[in-house]
């Protein structure tokens, strides 16, 4: 027991609403003529009636005595529990008091009620209680009159959503869902390069809706983005229409109920909504980055409210993204990518590779500019029914990047800025060369999507490199 | 009852700074050019280097190694330590 002085004698925990303690509320004043007692009561401080009852309506002593069951029924010496029963059982109940005849006109066995302590919305309020030590948060007492929703609009928290009310008790949940500690620094956002520790992490994800068995993944999600390779500075400054996509592999990913097949990029669940938005929530409230503030996106894209999906990795031809970029089988992971919204490849007859693979490079040759080269790295998400197609042809997805590489090298003279009436283009260096659009390892492919469909998805990127956004993947720590 | 909720921010309160004074003359004054490494910031950069040089001032250039990352420490200490004053060029 921690926190609580317990006087010396005997001491019960009841409550009300429980016939036991009723049964034995005459006992207990019959004890309180005669030994020193102190009775706790969980539910109404006057009962048991006529006779002196401490009131512990707010359950600090309940809590602190990990009381399961009323009554409870402790003998304390020198501040220590000596001794202790739950529920009636006349023979404890005789030897704890030592009252020889205690409660002969009682049965022997009368089991008891559970305490209030146990009730699931009292215990999550306690369990914020007990980590207010490691909330160091500020807390802003709401007016009675003002609506929570919109205090947290007027303060400028929100994306233009509603955003959950981080109350102490859901951030307390929330940070059940990890093993760190509170306090832990997870990254320095940008662009206020400021230190965010899992707490500000936990109460932004309450935010944006998440459960708590999702903040591993924010967690990973943020880490990543905050390296000097993403460069989230610059992915949310620039003008261009660019922002984190979230590709989630490995177990924790259909633990958690993530979608990976009808709809992967589209809205409808929580977890894919929910985890996007949180790290976009971090980096708008912990990094202080807003739009017209740091964030100077000509058009922006409805990505940068969430972009999050899982790879469907049981039904893929080829190895998941994160084992490709050397993260462990059956280990969790997150890689993020800076994207523009997706665009859809329709091609509803190709049944070979080859075929299939002209119809992803035709539509390839126009992102950014069909006149500009080996700008971005590009996620592909390849459906299942396009996935079938390079599955029958065992075409591993090196190959499936080599062919996409070598349709797409493409004649100097035509990007070269001026060729065709059109001023923008390659610099004439160019000219006379043949140019790859794409090197192989800017093309990041990744399998899901409802099983009917001959459709799949181009997300491309933004400057690739290090001087604009590189990959990142990172392992999910529980 | 009122509602209690957690500060979801980095909980700073922004620091308001005074402008540097401006300078009073640019003759004998050491000025930065600071390309950010955006195409055609060089064509701004240039011409401004030869009104300032005309007008007397000594210039400093500066690269950023890419626009897409804010200058590291060591360019703006630099910048800092060699100039009186900087102007900072966007293009394309």
């Amino acid at each position: 027991m921690s926190g609580v002085a317990l006087p010396d004698g005997l001491v019960a925990v009841v409550k009300r609403d429980c016939s036991t303690c009723e049964m034995v509320a005459p006992l207990l004043r019959e004890l309180a003529a005669a030994k020193p007692l102190t009775v706790y009561s969980q539910d109404d401080p006057a009962f048991p009636a006529d006779m002196r009852v401490v009131d512990d309506t707010n359950l600090a002593v309940s809590d602190a005595l990990d009381v399961e069951v009323v009554p409870t029924f402790l003998r304390v010496a020198g501040g220590k529990i000596v001794g202790r029963t739950q529920g009636w059982r006349r023979d404890e109940w005789r030897a704890l008091s030592g009252v020889a005849g205690l409660g002969a006109e009682l049965p022997e066995f009368r089991p008891g009620c559970g305490s209030l302590t146990q009730d699931p919305d009292i215990a999550a309020r306690l369990a914020a209680r007990k980590s207010e030590t490691q909330i160091s948060s500020r807390r802003i007492q709401l007016g009675e009159r003002e609506d929570p929703f919109d205090a947290m609009h007027a303060r400028g928290w929100s994306d233009g959503l509603p955003l959950v009310p981080p109350t102490p008790e859901r951030v307390a949940r929330m940070l059940a869902g990890t093993s760190r500690a509170a306090a832990d620094v997870v990254a320095i956002v940008p662009p206020d390069l400021a230190h965010c520790s899992v707490e500000k992490v936990a109460i932004n994800a309450v935010m944006a809706g998440c459960q708590p068995e999702y903040l591993p993944v924010v967690l990973a999600a943020v880490e990543a983005a905050c390296t000097d390779e993403f460069n989230a500075h610059g992915v949310l400054a620039t003008t261009m229409a660019v922002g984190p996509a979230i590709v989630v592999n490995g177990p924790i990913a259909p633990a958690i109920g993530m979608n990976s097949g009808v709809n992967a990029l589209g809205q409808g669940n929580r977890a894919n909504a929910t985890i996007g938005r949180a790290l976009q929530l971090v980096i708008r409230n912990v990094g202080g980055g807003k739009p017209a503030g740091v964030d100077q996106a000509t058009l922006g894209n409805p990505g940068k409210y969430t972009l999050c999906f899982a790879e469907d990795e049981a039904g893929s031809p080829w190895e998941p993204l994160a084992v490709e970029r050397g993260i462990p089988a059956g280990t969790s992971a997150v890689t993020l990518i800076a994207v523009e919204g997706p665009r859809v490849v329709v091609d509803q007859k190709s049944r070979t590779a080859d075929s299939l693979a002209r119809s992803f490079a035709g539509c390839l040759r126009t992102v950014w500019h069909p006149k500009l080269a080996q700008t971005c790295d590009v996620l592909l998400v390849i459906s299942p029914e396009h996935a079938r197609v390079f599955r029958a042809a065992d075409w591993s997805k090196r190959r499936l990047r080599d062919e996409l590489v070598n349709l797409l090298t493409l004649s100097g003279d035509e990007l070269v800025a001026g060729y065709g009436g059109c001023a923008e283009g390659m610099p004439p260096r160019y000219a006379g060369e043949r140019v790859p659009k794409f090197s192989p390892d800017s093309l990041f492919l990744v399998h899901a999507g409802g099983s009917a469909g001959m459709f799949s998805a181009i997300m491309s990127g933004w400057a690739r490199g290090p001087g604009g956004s590189q990959p990142v993947t990172r392992a999910i720590k529980p | 009852m009122s509602l209690i909720i957690l500060d979801p921010t980095n909980e700073r309160g922004p620091q308001t700074r005074p402008r540097a004074p401006r300078l009073a003359r640019l003759d004998g004054a050491a000025l930065g050019l600071l390309d950010i490494s955006k195409p055609r910031g060089d064509v701004f950069l240039n011409r401004l280097e030869d009104l300032l040089e005309q007008r007397g001032a000594h210039i400093v250039r500066f690269h950023k190694p890419t626009f897409t990352k804010p200058a590291p420490q060591d360019l703006r200490q630099q910048i800092h330590a060699n100039c009186v004053a900087v102007i900072e060029a966007l293009a394309d």
